[in-house]
């Protein structure tokens, strides 16, 4: 299954599930990043650690370590 | 804040301004209120509650501006405290202000809102630069769907505030009177958690009869035990044992249907999600815009992989070289003028009848390295902060963030540690307090007590002189303060690089752990307010620095002065401090007389220098410091070499934080022990690295 992390610049996905867990999940629903919520890689850091994601009209940029935990179809 | 305690004072209305982050609520407050919150483009900037009054119509309203939140769910704790506010502040009125850019994100605070109050008034707020990016909002069907007060703006330009103004009014003569028994869904999971809410509502209910908040305070509680804690010590609650029995039961049973807090957290997330995409599906339209293409331009540019670091290096290379260059004109200016006055002012003194000798000690010693400090420090202060500021305005600082979050996931820290490292530029104690953003423990501790590796403003002025005064001898003008700025940068990075160094040591020692999880904002950019921008910094920023240098450096002085003329055997006090920490000072390639000038510059880091002129011109003789030279002189004479310059940048760089800082420190970790370690860890680094550099120095050079 892809997550967020295997997106490259300007791909997009839907997400299917949310794997994280505690504070993080739920500061990722808040953020509007739901099941069937459309996310489009803005870009990826110069070390690829980082990456911007456009969410809901917002960007929000998420470690590698965190975006792997939202697959995405 | 508790209801116990607060009394409402008569025809005075509470209004609380709520919303995501970084939408503009500190925009609308300093419009509505006439006071200065700092704002800034970006998620976090106001971390404290702040109060303010307006009237209209002869009433008086008190605002409070919150911190921003996603979430009244969120376990942040700037959020957290919005949360309480607007639970048990007693608000007349709640307005939340929602970013028309992604209304549909902000409406999820709008539904959480309306659970606790249905006096509820939404700010659409941005409307100009949505329009920009192709974005329509329809507020009439909006009002409709919502059911609530909807008021569209545009706060940057002034617009919309009218409005806002009499929907307050409205809202607070006539409050919405309903019950909040509706609870959605009664299927699926929803349905089982709403069952129970039902039940835990009726109990709330017939202990403290009907609240419309109680729906709230259920669903609060079967989401989270803890939450009790914040109920009792808020509001009288009778038997509250027995209501923590029934919440224990009931969370029993939805443990048993596999119902655990982290489904209840998803099916209201969800469900609220599907609510605001449903409302936004009706109200708002897109369509392509070219002002949004040009931004997403600008963004590949600042965050690319090869452009991000190269922008960024430059972009404080530029900041640099205007300050150190545009600092030269006033400077000259301010010099001039302040040191014209000099034997005016020595005339006059001795016509009244002043003896000669306290003329000298008042006006040639005193005023003079007054005037020094003004002309001197005054300038680089005043062009870097509004610089800073416009950069923060723009919406600069969270691509720092994003570029240098690779050297901060190295050292296992937040990403957010850069926000607070850039704000420590501006000043140490504003950047510890900003460290709140960051939610895990130990990673704000660890940022808190790195902050002071950055120099902040009023060390500037003093790295600068000395860059100018010992390595930049014969070179001025353009090509002398381009090289000044590399100087500097090259101590900034110093200091950036020590601070990624003390992380990681923090990291793998004190506060061992991996890395928690965040996510970083980036906000649009925005253009700054020049104007506005460049007075707040005069007057908020300089003046405050300035008058708090003065006010040190006075009181310093005449201590120095005491210190000098009072003899213990056959020397001054002054020479016997100075000549015991000389073996120390001299260790780390400085000597007696600098220390003794760092340790007094404890209250604010501002006046090293000129406690040190002050010291130094206790035992030479007075000369005219118009320029730097003539101090290059004064120095010079009093034993500094290129090795003493460097290790004084060193220590300036890296030595305990100023007393502001470090009650603040005290203040947010509520910890001795951090503030201890806030102190001797840039201290130590400090006098370690200056011991290594004379060292280095003795060996290689002699």
């Amino acid at each position: 299954m892809k997550t967020l992390a295997d997106l490259s610049k300007n791909e997009r996905g839907k997400v299917s599930e949310l794997t994280a867990t505690g504070s993080i999940r739920r500061r990722l629903r808040d953020l509007g990043i739901v099941n069937g919520t459309t996310i489009v890689c803005q870009g990826v850091s110069t070390h690829g650690d980082i990456s911007a994601y456009f969410v809901k009209g917002a960007v929000i940029a998420l470690r590698k370590k965190d975006a792997e935990k939202i697959y995405i179809e | 804040m508790s209801e116990k305690k607060t009394t409402k004072k008569r025809g005075e209305y509470k209004i609380a301004l709520a919303g995501n982050p970084n939408v503009g609520k500190s925009t609308v407050f300093n419009y509505l209120t006439g006071m200065r919150q700092h704002t800034g483009n970006w998620a976090g900037k106001t971390v404290q509650n702040a109060k303010g009054f307006y009237t209209y119509n002869g009433i008086k309203y008190q605002l409070m501006d919150l911190p921003g939140t996603h979430s009244l769910y969120s376990k942040s704790y700037e959020e957290a405290c919005a949360e309480e506010y607007i639970t048990f502040g007693m608000c007349d009125a709640v307005v939340v202000i929602a970013d028309a850019n992604c209304l549909e994100r902000n409406l999820n605070l709008v539904f959480q809102v309306t659970e606790i109050t249905p006096n509820v008034i939404l700010a659409v707020n941005l409307m100009d630069e949505a329009e920009k990016n192709g974005i329509k909002i329809d507020i009439e069907r909006l009002k409709k769907q919502l059911g609530l007060a909807v008021v569209p703006m545009s706060a940057g330009r002034k617009k919309g505030f009218e409005e806002l103004k009499e929907q307050i009014e409205n809202m607070c003569m006539q409050p919405v009177k309903k019950q909040n028994d509706d609870f959605g869904k009664t299927q699926g999971c929803m349905g089982e958690i709403n069952r129970r809410r039902h039940i835990l509502v009726q109990e709330i209910e017939r202990i403290r009869g009907n609240d419309y908040r109680n729906g709230y305070f259920a669903m609060r509680l079967l989401y989270d035990e803890k939450y009790s804690e914040k109920l009792f010590k808020n509001l009288d609650f009778e038997n509250s044992d027995e209501i923590m029995e029934i919440v224990k039961a009931l969370r029993q049973e939805l443990y048993s249907l596999s119902v655990t807090d982290e489904v209840i957290s998803d099916c209201l997330t969800s469900e609220l999600s599907s609510k605001a995409e449903e409302t936004a599906r009706d109200c708002v339209t897109r369509q392509t815009s070219r002002y949004k293409s040009c931004l997403n331009a600008l963004d590949r540019i600042f965050t690319g992989r090869l452009t991000g670091t190269v922008t960024m290096v430059g972009l404080l290379l530029l900041v640099l070289w205007i300050t150190i260059y545009g600092a030269n004109y006033p400077s000259q200016w301010l010099s001039g003028i302040l040191l014209g006055f000099e034997d005016k002012l020595a005339t006059l003194f001795l016509k009244a009848g002043v003896s000669p000798w306290v003329v000298n000690m008042v006006v040639h010693g005193g005023y003079n390295v007054l005037a020094w400090v003004v002309s001197v420090m005054l300038p680089p202060m005043a062009i870097f902060f509004p610089l800073f500021t416009i950069l923060e305005d723009f919406g600069y600082l969270p691509r720092v963030a994003y570029n240098l979050d690779y050297y901060f996931s190295k050292a296992n820290t937040c990403g957010k540690q850069a926000l607070t490292m850039c704000m420590g530029f501006g000043c140490n104690a504003v950047g510890v307090m900003g460290c709140r953003i960051i939610d895990s423990p130990r990673e704000r501790i660890i940022a808190t007590i790195t902050n002071s590796f950055v120099p902040c403003n009023g060390r500037f002025p003093t790295l600068i002189a000395i860059i100018s005064m010992f390595f930049l001898v014969s070179k001025s003008g353009v090509l002398g303060s381009l090289l000044s700025s590399l100087f500097l940068c090259g101590v900034l990075v110093l200091g950036v690089v020590s601070t990624f160094a003390v992380s990681k040591l923090l990291s793998k020692t004190l506060l061992k752990g991996v890395p928690s999880s965040f996510t970083l904002e980036m906000p649009p950019y925005r253009k700054p307010q020049f104007c506005k921008v460049l007075v707040r910094s005069v007057f908020d920023r300089t003046l405050f620095v300035l008058g708090r240098a003065v006010a040190v450096a006075a009181p310093a002085g005449l201590f120095i002065w005491v210190l000098a003329n009072i003899y213990m055997g056959d020397k001054t006090i002054l020479a016997h401090i100075t000549e015991f920490l000389d073996p120390l000072g001299r260790l780390m390639g400085m000597d007696g007389v600098i220390l003794t000038a760092f340790i007094l510059g404890f209250p604010a880091n501002e006046v090293v220098i000129p406690i040190m002129l002050m010291t130094y011109m206790q035992k030479s003789v007075l000369c005219d410091f118009s320029s730097l030279e003539e101090l290059r002189q004064l120095l010079v004479s009093n034993g500094w070499t290129v090795v003493t310059a460097v290790c004084v940048m060193i220590f300036c760089l890296m030595h305990w934080p100023c007393s502001t800082t470090l009650l603040t420190v005290k203040k947010e970790t509520k910890s001795l022990k951090w503030t201890a370690y806030a102190f001797l860890i840039p201290t130590l680094c400090g006098a370690f690295l200056c011991i290594a550099v004379n060292m280095l120095s003795k060996i290689f050079i002699f």
